[in-house]
């Protein structure tokens, strides 16, 4: 492996964790950001000279304190503001941070951004654009295609939100009141999974896999669930991500994906799936078992079962029920009316399917134009189930679903 | 870092004491609670809104426009003000919490700007 391998690896996993750690000791994004960039830069050079340091996450770190540090010397208005945060005493007496070498003895601070970019005093709709942002790892682009808002909406939206944190000295920490952390929860674990999705299932360009996405939320699933282990929620999403990601050299082939029903079950990661199956039931046996936990117990259903067809159907049906019971939601509409036909027959789905045409969202649901066509096809009306594939391209958002849809719509022979 | 605690009142509120609306004992001793802990940094009670005196400039250079009692439009003004010195948004919110004048009325507060 080249310097420039170990940086590109290092800046895919550990960018975001760097980020925290300098949030974290100046409390200012954009001089944190900044001095990453540097650090990185600092790193194409060194490194190519003198080789790879042994933590090459704590040389990054040091080095972007440094270049913090002497940015705040330069900048006199810079330092006065951050001076109450006893930056000073770094100049004589290097932290703990680095005199810590190895690297799994660093603190992760990126649970604290998670629950600071939660904030009451920010504006909802900058919160989750705020984590996946900075704690995500997803370029601006990226989290505008997450969250269906234009890019430069988004771009305003992370500057207001930088000014408020700047001007307002927002603190970016776990919240020490338990009710607190406990309110910030639900949004923190949507950002999760939100970073999951992405990784899994990307919205743009060539790669339908991003690894080190779904890697990245998982160790963040990971950490919010350390910190709350009494939350179903918290337990739930770990457990969700586990399984889905047990599925991953499964799912794809070759850029295409794969659907369940076709998948090599003995290619599922089955350590992942012992995991995933004991986090579910222990967050499914907790009193505020929600969205995640409940989701996480239909995955758990699929893992659980040797075939597609020796599926448990109708146990899938009841979770969605149960989903549905907290609140109305599309697209579970649709995923429970293809459980019921499985469950049943393939006409009842398609019925409840067809009864679902006028949900705006799924509509532009590339998903549910594909669910049409299999079920169109598997009661032989070949030509619905063409109109199906055809409109589900159209709407397909990366290449790999396309070449999936365009596979089956293919004259065959 | 300091913060002020602007204390909103509303025309169309009850007075300062009036129902089970906050008295002026309320706000003595959450200043005397402000001092103990050693946060506060400045503030002012005001006189009633309506014996203010707006002044507004039609453009620069133009003669001051002086009008009796406050910017007719708005319901809203402010009855007093704390200025706190603490650690961060979340200490300056905890202060804000607790003061009379979140009762019946709102509190805004807003960092100082550092000039």
């Amino acid at each position: 492996m080249t310097s420039d391998d170990v940086l590109a690896r290092v800046h895919r996993e550990e960018h975001t964790r760097l980020l925290a750690t300098l949030v974290r000791r100046f409390s200012d994004l954009d001089l944190a950001e900044d001095a990453a960039q540097e650090a990185m830069e600092a790193a194409v050079v060194a490194w190519a000279e003198r080789g790879v340091p042994r933590q090459p996450l704590a040389w990054l770190i040091t080095t972007a304190r440094r270049k913090a540090l002497d940015r705040i010397r330069r900048d006199a208005g810079l330092a006065q503001r951050l001076a109450r945060l006893h930056v000073e005493q770094d100049r004589v007496a290097p932290a703990a941070e680095d005199l810590a070498l190895d690297a799994d003895e660093l603190p992760d601070e990126r649970l604290a951004m998670l629950m600071g970019c939660c904030h009451p005093a920010l504006a909802p709709a900058d919160r989750v654009a705020l984590m996946l942002r900075f704690v995500g790892g997803l370029s601006t682009a990226e989290v505008a295609q997450a969250l269906l808002v234009p890019v430069p909406t988004l771009q305003a939206r992370i500057t207001r939100a930088k000014k408020r944190i700047a001007t307002n000295r927002i603190p970016l920490t776990v919240p020490d009141d338990p009710a607190e952390r406990e309110r910030r929860l639900p949004l923190v674990l949507t950002a999760i999974s939100l970073v999951f999705t992405e990784g899994y299932d990307a919205t743009g360009g060539e790669h339908p896999q991003r690894a080190e996405l779904t890697a990245e939320a998982i160790r963040l699933a990971r950490i919010t669930e350390r910190l709350l282990p009494d939350s179903a929620e918290a337990t739930g999403l770990l457990a969700l991500l586990l399984l889905t990601e047990s599925r991953a050299a499964a799912r794809v082939d070759d850029g295409v994906p794969v659907p369940l029903e076709d998948q090599d079950r003995g290619a599922w990661d089955r350590r992942l799936i012992v995991e995933g199956i004991r986090l579910a039931e222990r967050a499914a046996a907790m009193p505020d078992a929600g969205r995640f936990a409940i989701q996480a117990a239909i995955a758990a259903v699929h893992a659980e079962s040797a075939t597609f067809v020796g599926t448990d159907w109708r146990q899938i049906v009841a979770l969605y029920d149960l989903l549905l019971a907290l609140g109305e939601d599309p697209v579970v509409r649709m995923n429970r009316a293809i459980a019921v036909g499985r469950a049943d027959d393939p006409a009842t789905g398609l019925e409840l399917l067809r009864a679902l045409a006028d949900e705006p969202e799924l509509a532009r649901h590339h998903p549910y134009h594909v669910a049409l066509a299999l079920f169109h096809a598997e009661v032989d009306d070949d030509e619905a189930a063409a109109a199906a594939w055809r409109r589900a391209l159209t709407l397909a958002d990366n290449s790999g679903h396309r070449r999936f849809i365009q596979a089956r719509l293919a004259p065959r022979g | 870092m300091k913060y002020v605690l602007l204390l909103m009142g509303n025309h169309d509120g009850p007075r300062c004491g009036e129902d089970e609306a906050p008295g002026v004992e309320d706000f003595v001793a959450y200043d005397r609670e402000l001092q103990e802990a050693g946060v506060l940094a400045g503030g002012f009670a005001l006189t009633d809104p309506e014996d203010a005196t707006t002044v507004m400039l039609d453009g620069r250079g133009s003669e001051p426009i002086i009008t009796a009692g406050p910017y007719a439009e708005s319901r809203e003004f402010v009855g007093g003000t704390f200025i706190l010195d603490v650690a961060d948004l979340d200490e300056a919110l905890r202060w804000a919490a607790k003061c009379p004048g979140a009762l019946d009325g709102r509190v805004e507060v807003r960092a100082l700007l550092d000039l």
